[in-house]
């Protein structure tokens, strides 16, 4: 009993890492539209920009992604404004493959630059620290870390949303693009700021994969599928859904996991296609797309 | 009646052959004939070359009629290809089936799988259903992966009695005076081709039937397709199904030809989906030409430049961006702007004839 107890617990907390590769995803979705194909990769790219700040300033990977988040926020902006808006229209196909291109191009200049050894973001004695709950069932640090870093992301961008005049923009840009345009909203900046907050999210989420294990330019695309994942479990236009969903993918895959360890990523899609046989417009759903 | 009488009279006619394609049908047999002999003449590595460039092709047409025409952006073809693969190595290992019989099987099995699958990832649509029909693959690898009597994870290799029972090698080994690898290659070379022409055909026979002009509705635009009575859901369900059946064959070739599978190989994105996508975006989606040329350009850079690994791919990736940044047609539609001159005539022209025409 404390075994399957013990499932759940872990599985919510690895559901927090699938939030946080999920935030991103979602606030793309939801502002422009984009089905971003290289989000993955990119935050395999952002993880190696961390250790790379980290290793060569000699500096712990929480204070590396501050000083890595300003320029992950300009990458995100500029690839946007310059690649990335001039794909998005009525045909589906430019951005879906302008960004699976980029994912290739990412995971192969990867590969190139750091070879296929698996890396890890080294942070001392918080790696490995946990908190004992009784009954022989304890939290490692990290993973609470992030679940409770998933849930700060989501009220920051709640926050940005419904309480700012940017949010509004994005609102507005979400609902209704011609009319936002004709409200003298310039939608390209407006996309551009959307990418750079979502490359913001991207490199928490990279924080804690690095943390949590290790991690090589190949991995970005299975990270793309449990986000995509969490996003359509939980229903599109909510963070609080994805965030759900993050959370029913964790715990599938742990319970998988638990039955026979060669189950783990099987558990995880099968619970995400049954949800799309029961309930195809997820479990929380706000968005009618 | 007299409305009628007020018109001027016009007889119509609707062309679908031009000159061009009349001209290219014919260098087309021609290009066959000589395909089916080469092997008579041709060195082995130019046969297992060719038998690469085959299917890759058949695979690229596929994807063309999935992605080009119903709207289907599929990023999972190589479900069915894996699929494809070890339904051959079942069928022949397990099951003692002919090689050559395991093949059209695999095509029927695979379409028996593709049905439910497809009623399931439909319920994504557009760019979701790209990555839900990725998530299947990845399911498919992954189950594939937990059959022991096909090695699981590791994968297994066809026993040399399987892969010599294939009909035909005893007689070209005796005729060519080759060991038994050479004409094996040759068989397969010949299932290739036949595989890859009857792809072609199959695609060019849809586009030109009454389904191909509701495809090309949907291509144009699904929701007008949808108003003027074309019921979009059947005929992408129809799509989906019968590429997942050629595809599945495909695979089944490849694997026979391979001789040795694994699930990481088998469902492999970049070489069943990847490379494919690349094929069609640079020639040029949505018409038929454009893939034949993409697989030319993909199978020459593949010869040329390969080697350069990981900066290969990168290329590929830059290449693919700046063709659908610049000319989201491909090389051919470039070519075809320019020109004017289809090759698979697959478009209907209204041609007015008659002394009053205002053409």
């Amino acid at each position: 009993m404390t075994g399957w107890l013990d499932a759940l617990i872990q599985g919510a907390l690895l559901g927090g890492l699938y939030a946080l590769f999920a935030a991103g995803l979602s606030l793309m979705f939801g502002v422009m539209r984009l089905v971003n194909l290289a989000h993955g990769d990119l935050i395999v790219l952002a993880a190696f920009a961390i250790l790379v700040v980290a290793t060569k300033l000699g500096l712990d990977p929480f204070v590396a992604v501050i000083l890595a988040s300003p320029i992950l926020f300009v990458i995100g902006f500029a690839l946007q404004h310059v690649l990335l808006n001039r794909t998005l229209g009525r045909d589906l196909l430019p951005p879906l493959l302008v960004t699976f291109g980029l994912s290739i191009i990412v995971q192969n200049g990867l590969l190139q630059t750091f070879s296929a050894d698996s890396q890890r973001l080294r942070s001392g004695a918080i790696e490995t620290a946990s908190i004992p709950l009784g009954g022989g069932i304890a939290v490692g640090v990290v993973p609470l870390l992030t679940l409770l870093s998933a849930i700060a992301v989501i009220l920051v961008l709640n926050f940005i949303f419904y309480r700012t005049p940017v949010g509004r923009a994005f609102r507005a840009t979400s609902d209704d693009l011609e009319v936002a345009q004709l409200m003298g909203i310039d939608i390209n900046r407006i996309f551009a700021t959307a990418m750079g907050v979502a490359f913001v999210v991207i490199a928490i989420a990279a924080l804690f994969l690095g943390l949590r294990a290790n991690f090589d330019p190949t991995i970005g695309p299975a990270r793309l599928i449990y986000a995509f994942e969490a996003v359509i479990i939980g229903g599109l236009g909510s963070f609080w859904g994805t965030l759900a969903g993050g959370i029913v993918l964790g715990v599938a895959q742990t319970i998988g996991a638990r039955i026979d360890p060669e189950w783990q990523i099987l558990a995880g899609h099968l619970a995400f296609l049954l949800v799309l046989v029961v309930r195809p417009r997820g479990l929380f759903p706000r968005a009618l797309d | 009646m007299d409305d009628n009488a007020a018109r001027p009279t016009q007889a119509f006619r609707i062309e679908t052959a031009s000159r061009a394609s009349r001209a290219a049908a014919a260098a087309a047999c021609i290009v066959l004939l000589v395909l089916v002999l080469l092997p008579l003449v041709a060195g082995r590595n130019l046969v297992q070359d060719l038998i690469f460039l085959f299917y890759m092709l058949a695979l690229a047409q596929c994807w063309n009629l999935l992605a080009g025409y119903a709207g289907l952006i599929s990023v999972g073809q190589q479900a069915f290809v894996g699929l494809g693969g070890y339904l051959l190595f079942a069928l022949t290992l397990l099951g003692g089936v002919n090689p050559l019989l395991a093949i059209p099987i695999a095509g029927v099995v695979s379409a028996l799988f593709a049905f439910p699958t497809a009623l399931i990832v439909f319920r994504l649509r557009g760019a979701y259903f790209a990555i839900g029909s990725w998530v299947v693959a990845e399911v498919y690898r992954l189950v594939f992966a937990q059959f022991k009597p096909l090695g699981g994870g590791t994968g297994t290799s066809l026993t040399p009695a399987v892969t010599s029972s294939v009909p035909g090698i005893e007689s070209i080994k005796a005729l060519l005076d080759l060991r038994t690898p050479a004409a094996r290659d040759i068989v397969s070379y010949w299932v290739a081709l036949a595989l890859m022409t009857a792809t072609l055909g199959f695609v060019y026979l849809v586009l030109r039937s009454r389904r191909g002009l509701a495809l090309g509705a949907i291509r144009d635009h699904e929701a007008a397709a949808s108003g003027l009575g074309v019921d979009v859901y059947r005929i992408k369900l129809a799509v989906y199904v019968a590429t997942a059946a050629v595809t599945g064959m495909i695979g089944a070739l490849i694997y026979l030809q391979k001789a040795r599978i694994s699930p990481d190989a088998a469902f492999s994105v970049l070489d069943w989906t990847a490379y494919v996508i690349f094929i069609v975006v640079i020639g040029g989606i949505g018409t038929m030409e454009g893939p034949v040329i993409g697989a030319i350009i993909f199978y020459l850079m593949q010869r040329y430049l390969a080697d350069f690994g990981a900066w290969y791919l990168i290329l590929l990736g830059t290449l693919a961006i700046l063709i659908m940044l610049f000319a989201p047609k491909g090389l051919w539609g470039l070519l075809s702007e320019r020109y004017d001159v289809t090759l698979f005539s697959t478009r209907r022209r209204l041609v007015v004839d008659g002394k009053n025409g205002r053409a």
